[in-house]
Parts: structure tokens; C-alpha cells; sequence
């Protein structure tokens, strides 16, 4: 890694070719507390869910989303779906921007752009059969009532159901959890978007169907090419789905980079914690301690210059003043001052 | 019973069966679990959801549901067989000998009362101490567990998860129990939290020379804490045996497909295979090996005996009609193809 010389970089040059979704300086922060409190002079905090994040997507690429809980994955992954507005920053989808979208153009962007939920026993309305929820989003695109039947199970053969006529008039309770997930994805996809967010799409499932979900997530996505962010807290399951992972901590990114060099030789100190954590399924692993302090993020208090430091093994005085600017080491853009002196 | 004789044994399970009355029938989510738990261990109970070892683990303390009751089998902590115990005696044996952590501990805690409360409740309750003494234990006990005793004023909500996990762990070591059983205690943690609790238990454990039964879904928690695993299939055992032998050289089918299922960040790319269909249903079970449905190397008998655990080498039991083939079929299971073809 230390073969090439660090340069500092904005987030911008990374080939801009063909980039379908572009976050810029993007910050999401909600206000917490009771107005009340406010009023007497309490706590009415802000959280920064999202503090200033830039990436880009291009056409086609799978992207994992991953951190711990609370770190701002979640709500990431709202903002690029626009199921929210961000508090400061652009989202540019298909060169628009989404803060500009309305009427039609918007109607065309929820078409294009799909979630796959994270919790298949909730997503789909128990009072709904299968092919009902199917038909929804096709009913709401307004597609000729004649072409629905076809679209439904084209979309459900996607998805690798087998003989698919067989789950129409069913309704979710009589499905199992990896069929389930099946049918969101296929709702997912029945529009032919061409962007998905998965949040957390497989944590629900067993280990043992889990694996089947994943292989269909990644088949189709290469089958269709559709650009994708698979949003988890499991560094090997990103790895299985998504040939580059964005690292976030406490509403920041600290890496972002090619997966497999983050597997093989994280770079940023948290991304070094966190791959060491993840537990292996063989006896014979490192029982090292990790190297990270205690305790856990604390999003109405964050710590000052770069978030991480209060836990961070390597901080020193500069990490307190200033926040880590991103730098270019290899494929990887990390922000941590190791790399920037 | 051997193990009765062998001083090393905590607590031995001997054709356990729980039930639970479903409308007029009787549904074994427990069906005749049989393993041992020795002194000084840290045993995982691993299995997909539905698969009883919640039941099972639960039903070791007596407290169940109450539709379901223990339809047979025998359980010997200490040479005491704890079915046959008077309520009064199994009560007594709680918290003192065996202590629970329950799955969300989130939810185990009294969110009106701080945590020393309820450590105190236990203390003096069933420990006899006074208060002083109570207020000395709470302290050494949060010290155990890496929290700073000032927090024990606080209420459960002015916890993150992983510290009311670990506030959970030491309500479960106040009376110095010999045996902790803990029911999935890092499932809803983050990586980094569940690594800093799981190294916190093992510690302890070791320490304090106690036994834990594990709870998980999760072979890698598995693999990372405990000495010996119990595989749990739709309400019975599949395979038992040291760890690292179980997971090295697995004789169950089951055991080897959970294993091609699992992601392995150690591994290099490879492929995830998923073991095709979903566990019966165990209402109307079917008739010879549960598995049976979904292992590819399924054959006639498979579907009509129930095949027994058997010892394969010391301490390591499996229960499969085709054991004596294990290392061809561990061969073949390796290759995605051979899951596939079971499709």
C-alpha cells in the first residue's frame, strides 16, 4: 500500500465517465428532542445522520454500503431514492437533479429507481395475494391491462421462482422467507429499473436460503446491468455481491475502494477494526484483540476534526483540528490523516 | 448413563422433548435432543430459526411457554436430574447454578428500574446479602463487565445494545452461577460489539471456570467461541461433537451444506451455496430423517427410518443413515453442483 504516493484528491475526478448517480457534499440532519425542550432552553440536538459525503455510481456497478448501525447507510440510501431531501448537498440521478424532479419526470425516476426492503414478512401486505402485489407498481405505471399477466411472471422467472403460475393466488404467510424475498425483489424489479437499493436485503433470511437470495441478487444484476447499492453491516456479504464498498462512520465516509483490497488490506483504522471482527466460520482464527477503543458512536456528539478519533488507536493531535480530507491511495480514496502527511 | 460416572460432565441431556399444544395437537418443536455440556466449556446450540434451540435451551431452565411442557426425556445437572425437581428446588437452582440470558436484552430489563435495582433484587432476593453488600457486588460485577460502576444509576434505556448485552451478562454472573445459558446474546450487535462481548463471555468463562451454552444461528460465532457445537435440525440433533472437529470433518449433511452456505471472508472470492427448499414443517413431520427433503444424498431409507446419533469417533455423534460414506460425501458436498442438482 505504500507503494503509491498519496495525492490529494476530490471526489469528483474519479472517472466521471458515465456516472448515473453523483452525491455531492450531501448532509442529512434531523433535529431531535421535544420542541418543548427547546423552548426552556433544553436539548434540542441535531444528529447528523449524514455529514458531507461524496461519491459517485457508474452505470452498472454494484456498491456495498457498510457500517455499523447508525452510521447513516440507512438514511444514504433514502436520499438516493428521494424518499427524503437532504439538508444541504446535490443528488444527481441520470445528469437531473433530484431535488429538481416533480410530475412527470418524477414518476419516470420512482419507475427507475427501486428498494428492495430489508424485511420480507413486512414488506408485502399480508392481505394481498402474490399476484396482487405484483400488479400494484405495473397498475401504478399505468401498464395495458393485457401485457400485466406476462410482465408478472417474466418478473417472477427473474427471480428464479420455478413455475411461477403456482404462487399467484397465494398470500405471504404461505410463503417461506427465501420465496418471500423472491417476490420483493421481483416486485423490485418488474419495472425494469435500471438502479436498485438493497437495505440489508438477506439479514432476515436463514444461512441457509440466504445464500440462494444473494446468487439471484447478483445474477441479476449482472443479467440486467443495473447499477445497485446493497446496503449491509456484513463486510462478507458485500464482498459476495459487490465489487466496490463504501465505508461510513458516524455520517462520514472513511474508504472507498475495490472490496476485495479492503478484505485483503483495509486501510483506514475503522475499516481495519471492522474487518477484523467479522468472525470466519473455521476454527483456526486470530483471537488478536481488535484494534479499536470501547465504546460506541455517539451521533449527537461527535468528536471533532475526524469523527473516528475518540476510538481510533492511531490518533494524534491533528485528527482533533481537522477533519481527514479524502486522499488517493491506490483504487482507494481513504479519509485519514495516516495517509495525507 | 456413563456420564454420570464422569466428574467433567455439567449437565447431561438425554432425549429431551418439549411440545407445544397447537389446537388439539401436540407439535415437538424438541424432538429427543440428547447432548452433554462439560465443565468448563463453552458450548454452541446452532440451527436455523424453528429449529428448538430456544426451546431447548429454555426448556433446561423450566421456564417455557405457557402452551408448551417437557413431553420426556431426562436432564442431569450435577448428577440431579432437573425435570423431577419440585418447583420450589428448580427455583432454587435459578440464578444460583444456572442462569439465563434471554435473547433481546433489551427487552429483559425493567426499563422503570435502574440497572442496580434489578441487580439488587437478585443479590439480596436470592443471594441473602444486604444492601451494602449489594452495593459492593453491583459494582465488582459492572467491573467484570467493563462497565464503569457510576453507570449503574442509570436506567436500561440510557444503554447502547451492546452495553445492556453486557449488563445482561452481569445480572447473570451476580450469584456466581455454574452453568450460563445465553440465547443468541450478540445476534442484533454489530460486528465490533458482538466481537467485544463474545471476547468478554470467553474471558469470563475462563476466569471463572463457569460453562456457557450458546445459542446462535451463527456458525461463525460458533467457530469463534466455542469449544464444542450441537447441530439442531427441526427439532433434533443432526451432529455434536468438539468444534473443530465438527466443522473440519462434518459427518451430517446438514452440517456440510451449512457450511457451503456460509460466507467466509478468510476465503478467497468462491461461491455461496444455498441448500435448496426450506426446513418441514413440524406439525406433520415427515417419517424418517428430517433432512431427508433436502439432502442430495437422500436414498430410501433416508425417508422412511429416523436414523439414530451415533458415536463416530470420541465424542462426536451424528445422526445420518450414511455415515459410513462421510468422507466421499464430504467430497461431493463441497461442489455447488451436487446442491444444485437437488433443486
Amino acid at each position: 500500500m505504500n507503494d503509491t504516493v498519496p495525492t490529494d484528491v476530490t471526489a469528483s475526478d474519479a472517472s466521471a465517465e458515465k456516472a448515473l448517480v453523483t452525491v455531492e457534499n450531501v448532509r442529512m440532519h434531523f433535529r431531535v428532542g421535544s420542541p418543548l425542550a427547546a423552548l426552556v432552553g433544553g436539548g434540542a440536538s441535531v444528529v447528523k445522520a449524514v455529514d458531507g459525503i461524496d461519491f459517485q455510481l457508474r452505470q452498472g456497478e454494484s456498491v456495498g454500503l457498510l457500517g455499523e448501525s447508525g452510521c447513516g447507510k440507512t438514511t444514504t440510501g433514502r436520499l438516493l431514492l428521494k424518499l427524503m431531501e437532504p439538508t444541504a448537498g446535490r443528488i444527481g440521478f441520470d445528469n437531473q437533479n433530484l431535488a429538481d424532479l416533480s410530475g412527470a419526470a418524477l414518476s419516470a425516476f420512482r419507475r427507475k429507481a427501486q428498494l428492495i426492503f430489508q424485511n420480507p414478512f413486512e414488506a408485502l401486505n399480508p392481505r394481498f395475494t402474490i399476484a396482487r402485489a405484483l400488479n400494484e407498481p405495473i397498475a401504478n405505471a399505468k401498464v395495458p391491462i393485457g401485457e400485466r399477466k406476462e410482465l408478472i411472471i417474466r418478473a417472477m422467472e427473474l427471480v428464479r421462482l420455478s413455475d411461477p403460475e403456482q404462487y399467484l393466488d397465494r398470500y405471504p404467510h404461505q410463503l417461506s422467507g427465501g420465496q418471500l424475498q423472491r417476490i420483493v425483489m421481483a416486485r423490485a424489479l418488474i419495472l425494469e429499473p435500471s438502479f436498485i437499493v438493497a437495505d440489508e436485503p438477506v439479514s432476515m433470511l436463514d444461512v441457509s436460503v440466504r445464500a440462494g437470495v444473494l446468487n439471484v441478487f447478483r445474477d441479476v444484476r449482472e443479467k440486467l446491468g443495473l447499477t445497485a447499492i446493497y446496503i449491509s453491516h456484513d463486510l462478507a456479504l458485500v464482498r459476495y455481491v459487490c465489487q466496490r464498498t463504501i465505508v461510513m462512520y458516524l455520517g462520514r465516509i472513511v474508504e472507498d475502494g475495490p472490496t476485495e483490497e479492503i478484505v485483503r488490506e483495509p486501510l483506514h483504522p475503522y475499516t481495519k477494526a471492522l474487518v477484523a471482527a467479522v468472525p470466519i466460520p473455521r476454527p483456526d482464527q486470530s483471537h488478536e484483540p481488535l484494534p479499536i477503543g470501547r465504546g460506541a458512536p455517539d451521533a449527537r456528539n461527535p468528536p471533532s476534526g475526524c469523527s473516528f478519533r475518540d476510538r481510533c488507536p492511531l490518533a494524534h493531535e491533528r485528527c482533533a483540528i481537522e477533519m481527514p480530507a479524502p486522499t488517493r491511495v491506490g483504487e482507494r480514496l481513504v479519509h485519514c490523516h495516516i495517509y495525507d502527511e | 448413563m456413563s456420564e454420570l460416572q464422569d466428574n467433567n460432565i455439567l449437565l447431561s441431556v438425554r432425549d429431551l422433548k418439549v411440545a407445544y399444544r397447537v389446537g388439539s395437537k401436540d407439535v415437538m418443536a424438541v424432538d429427543g435432543a440428547s447432548f452433554d455440556v462439560p465443565a468448563g466449556a463453552i458450548v454452541g446450540v446452532v440451527g436455523e430459526s424453528g429449529c428448538g434451540k430456544s426451546t431447548l435451551v429454555r426448556a433446561l431452565t423450566r421456564v417455557l411457554a405457557r402452551s408448551a411442557r417437557i413431553a420426556g426425556g431426562e436432564a442431569f445437572f450435577e448428577g440431579t436430574e432437573l425435570f423431577g425437581l419440585s418447583e420450589p428446588d428448580m427455583n432454587k437452582l435459578r440464578w444460583r447454578d444456572i442462569a439465563f440470558i434471554p435473547q433481546s436484552a433489551m427487552n429483559s430489563l425493567d426499563p422503570v428500574y435502574t440497572v442496580e435495582a434489578q441487580l439488587h433484587e437478585v443479590l439480596m432476593q436470592r443471594g441473602g446479602m444486604n444492601r451494602k453488600e449489594a452495593r459492593q457486588r453491583s459494582a465488582e460485577l459492572f467491573e467484570m463487565v467493563g462497565i464503569e460502576p457510576q453507570r449503574l444509576r442509570d436506567y436500561p434505556h440510557q444503554f447502547s445494545g451492546g452495553m445492556r448485552q453486557r449488563v445482561a451478562i452481569a445480572l447473570a454472573l451476580t450469584l456466581e452461577p455454574k452453568l450460563i445459558i445465553a440465547d443468541e446474546p450478540v445476534t442484533a450487535l454489530d460486528v465490533i460489539v458482538q466481537r467485544q462481548i463474545l471476547d468478554q463471555l470467553k474471558e469470563l468463562q475462563q476466569r471463572l471456570g463457569i460453562s456457557v451454552i450458546l445459542v446462535t444461528h451463527d456458525i461463525s460465532v460458533v467457530a469463534y467461541t466455542c469449544d464444542k457445537m450441537v447441530v439442531m435440525y427441526a427439532g433434533r440433533v443432526t451432529e455434536s461433537g468438539d468444534t473443530a472437529t465438527v466443522l473440519t470433518a462434518p459427518f451430517h449433511p446438514y452440517t456440510m451444506g451449512l457450511y457451503n452456505a456460509f460466507p467466509d471472508l478468510a476465503a478467497a472470492g468462491g461461491v455461496l451455496t444455498p441448500i435448496q427448499g426450506a426446513p418441514p414443517s413440524l406439525i406433520s413431520p415427515p417419517p424418517g430423517c428430517r433432512f431427508a427433503e433436502r439432502c442430495p444424498f437422500c436414498q430410501a431409507a433416508c425417508r422412511t427410518v429416523v436414523p439414530a446419533l451415533i458415536e463416530v469417533s470420541e465424542g462426536h455423534n451424528t445422526a445420518c443413515h450414511r455415515v459410513a460414506e462421510a468422507a466421499d460425501l464430504r467430497v461431493k458436498a463441497a461442489a455447488t453442483e451436487t446442491w444444485e442438482a437437488n433443486a
